[in-house]
């Protein structure tokens, strides 16, 4: 008998660990052999402890699974109170493309050859048999964007790596997951490690480099040591090293681990703090590309970019461009978070419309209450009033609309939110993680919240005030984290004005 | 300055040397001190300073810039309670509430042994509110669970 049970954090969160003990036990009171693998999430995290057993038929889904539900797993199975039917068949798997995400809650995370079976190392294999101006032209034809949130074009980036010229050049990829509302990269890193650790050494063949970083936060220590077990397992397999798969091609990586500071995840902050300083931003020119890490040509890339790469070099880059619309082509790794029903990881072309994905597929919120605002695109992100539900999940429509996609994560909001409150927050969190080497970042976020303070005490004056310090953060910030901290206050000012308004109602 | 504690130097030493060879060694080093003291200790910093050929605010700088790095020892229980909005859309903030009270202290406050810090995401968004308990990661928290939590602390 083979069972999955996941590995994954938020199965763990919700018991993972304590239901495969059970099982684990009960398999042993019965005198049953059964394999236990630890898989990653399928991302039905509504469903978690999402257990799966092997059948002839295919693997059969029970979830949400308590320890309790344990010994019914030994006994007929379809009659299970817990049974879902066969996971492949649920309809939140059938809707999807899974492409960056095909084998994440399908594989042994730590397993090489199981991710060979499930055409892991194509990619690369391909890659040893291209110059790296072929693997170049191949990701840009793609239209891979950033997947971290900028959306910049992935193979222009490389093609700037690839024609400097260094004695050394690096791949840092860039893990430090810190917007609410975002999981996909931990889900990656854990439930498939070695798609991006694949990823990252067809970056280093494209653009010469020989050396990798992956650097992701203390707030995941489950990525971190999935991580780092399965880049030894590539090591040893030869996968990693002096010659990556016998080529005579040098690439290596190793982990690093944040320290808790939120602006580590804008890149150029990022590439201060690998070096071991402050995480301040850096002004831009000189670009990464050119000046990065230890001021050597660097490729920073989200996790999602990286481990996007595999497939666009296996299955080649038309058959993944014909997936999207418009300018945004291939597939989103959509989360649903926050107050939804069916909440997780959905992977899909882009195009959607916000009503769909929040509706449709996240079932509206948990409490049954009506959707009120839906944050898109982490902490940065501006809220969508129900109002532009009709919006089409595309990075330029959502740029179109006064928002962003970012690393498309979704807060769904329920109408018992006060959007007066959600402005403060984004302010007050600004003002804490601010690195502090920008005017309007480090003061404006801290006015910002007085500002806003004054309103909620019925000050009307002091609404044209936070308009236009929203508008000298979002002209005068260095980087994202001062220069987006409008697209949620000012998204919230502007769809939700009740919330703002009532105060001074009150004392009118 | 220098230290009183030669034990604490050898130790820091050792650490050093580990990190020997690394490319930015400097958070690596702190991770692992902080690892051995449980917290970055003040003696250890003229002599990280000095093996990395940085001066003394530099390496303070970096240590202060940092959330993670404590100048003291830690609680005996650490209770982190995600702050972040998609566990506000779940009632975060009223759970935050509910522990504060419980404690009777505020964020960074410590109390019966308890440190109460707040965290921005865990990566547990679609199963918030989320905490983690000495480590240990919890989903779906509510008054219930946090009075369940501390009731086996305090």
């Amino acid at each position: 008998m083979r069972v999955y049970v996941p590995l994954d954090a938020a199965a763990k969160a919700l018991g993972a660990d304590e239901v495969a003990a059970a099982i684990q036990a009960e398999a042993a009171r019965r005198g049953v052999e059964i394999t236990l693998v630890r898989n990653g999430s399928r991302g039905m995290v509504w469903l978690e402890p999402l257990v799966e057993v092997a059948t002839d038929l295919g693997r059969m889904a029970f979830g949400p699974m308590t320890t309790a539900d344990v010994a019914a797993l030994f006994e007929d199975l379809k009659a299970h109170p817990k049974a879902l039917g066969l996971t492949e068949e649920l309809p939140w798997m059938l809707r999807q493309t899974r492409l960056t995400f095909a084998r994440c809650g399908v594989i042994d995370p730590l397993s090489l050859d199981e991710y060979e079976l499930h055409h892991g190392l194509k990619g690369l294999k391909r890659a040893l048999s291209l110059s790296d101006a072929d693997i170049v032209a191949e990701v840009r034809e793609s239209g891979l964007r950033g997947r971290g949130g900028a959306g910049f074009p992935t193979g222009i980036k490389w093609e700037t790596v690839r024609t400097a010229k260094a004695d050394q050049k690096y791949i840092v990829c860039n893990a430090d997951e810190g917007d609410s509302a975002t999981f996909a990269d931990r889900m990656l890193m854990e439930g498939d490690p070695f798609t991006l650790i694949e990823g990252m050494a067809i970056a280093g063949l494209a653009v010469g480099a020989t050396k990798g970083y992956i650097y992701t936060r203390s707030e995941y220590p489950d990525a971190v040591s999935q991580m780092t077990r399965a880049i030894q397992i590539a090591r040893a397999a030869g996968v990693l090293g002096p010659s990556v798969l016998g080529s005579g091609r040098a690439f290596d990586m190793e982990v690093r681990v944040g320290a808790g500071a939120y602006v580590c995840g804008e890149e150029t902050s990022l590439l201060n703090s690998l070096e071991g300083k402050r995480g301040t931003v850096r002004a831009k020119p000189p670009l990464p590309a050119l000046q990065g890490f230890l001021g050597k040509p660097t490729v920073v890339n989200n996790v999602i970019s990286l481990a996007s790469v595999p497939v666009i070099l296996d299955r080649g880059a038309a058959f993944y461009k014909n997936f999207g619309m418009g300018r945004s082509q291939g597939t989103m790794a959509l989360q649903l978070a926050g107050n939804v029903k069916f909440g997780g990881l959905f992977e899909t072309a882009f195009g959607l419309t916000l009503g769909e994905i929040v509706d449709d597929i996240g079932g509206g919120t948990a409490t049954g209450r009506p959707v009120k605002a839906v944050q898109v695109g982490g902490p940065l992100g501006a809220w969508f009033p129900r109002a532009l539900f009709d919006t089409p999940f595309t990075y330029e429509d959502f740029a179109t609309r006064g928002g962003l996609i970012g690393h498309a994560g979704l807060t769904v909001a329920d109408d018992s939110v006060d959007m007066l409150k959600m402005a403060r927050f984004a302010l007050e969190f600004c003002a804490i993680e601010s690195c502090g080497k920008c005017t309007p970042c480090r003061l404006g976020a801290v006015r910002g919240v007085e500002t806003v303070d004054r309103i909620a005490r019925g000050d009307a004056a002091a609404i044209p005030l936070l308009t236009d310090l929203c508008d000298t953060m979002k002209a005068g910030s260095l980087c994202a984290l001062g220069g987006f901290t409008p697209y949620p206050v000012m998204s919230a000012l502007t769809h939700f004005p009740d919330d703002f308004a009532v105060m001074r109602e009150a004392a009118e | 300055m220098t230290s009183h504690d030669p034990q604490l130097v050898h130790r820091v030493r050792e650490i050093l040397n580990d990190h020997k060879g690394m490319e930015g060694p400097l958070l690596p080093i702190l991770h692992a001190v902080q690892h051995a003291f449980g917290f970055v200790p003040q003696e250890a910093i003229p002599v990280i300073a000095a093996e990395l050929q940085m001066t003394r605010a530099e390496v303070h700088g970096v240590v202060s810039f940092y959330h993670d790095y404590r100048d003291h020892p830690p609680a005996a229980h650490t209770v982190r309670l995600c702050r972040a909005e998609a566990c506000q859309a779940l009632g975060a903030e009223r759970v935050a509430a509910h522990a504060k009270a419980k404690l009777g202290v505020d964020w960074h406050g410590q109390a019966h042994g308890v440190a109460l810090e707040p965290v921005f995401c865990l990566g547990l968004c679609a199963c918030g509110p989320a905490a983690q308990v000495d480590g240990k990661l919890v989903a779906r928290l509510d008054e219930d669970k946090v009075d369940a939590i501390l009731g086996g602390m305090i």
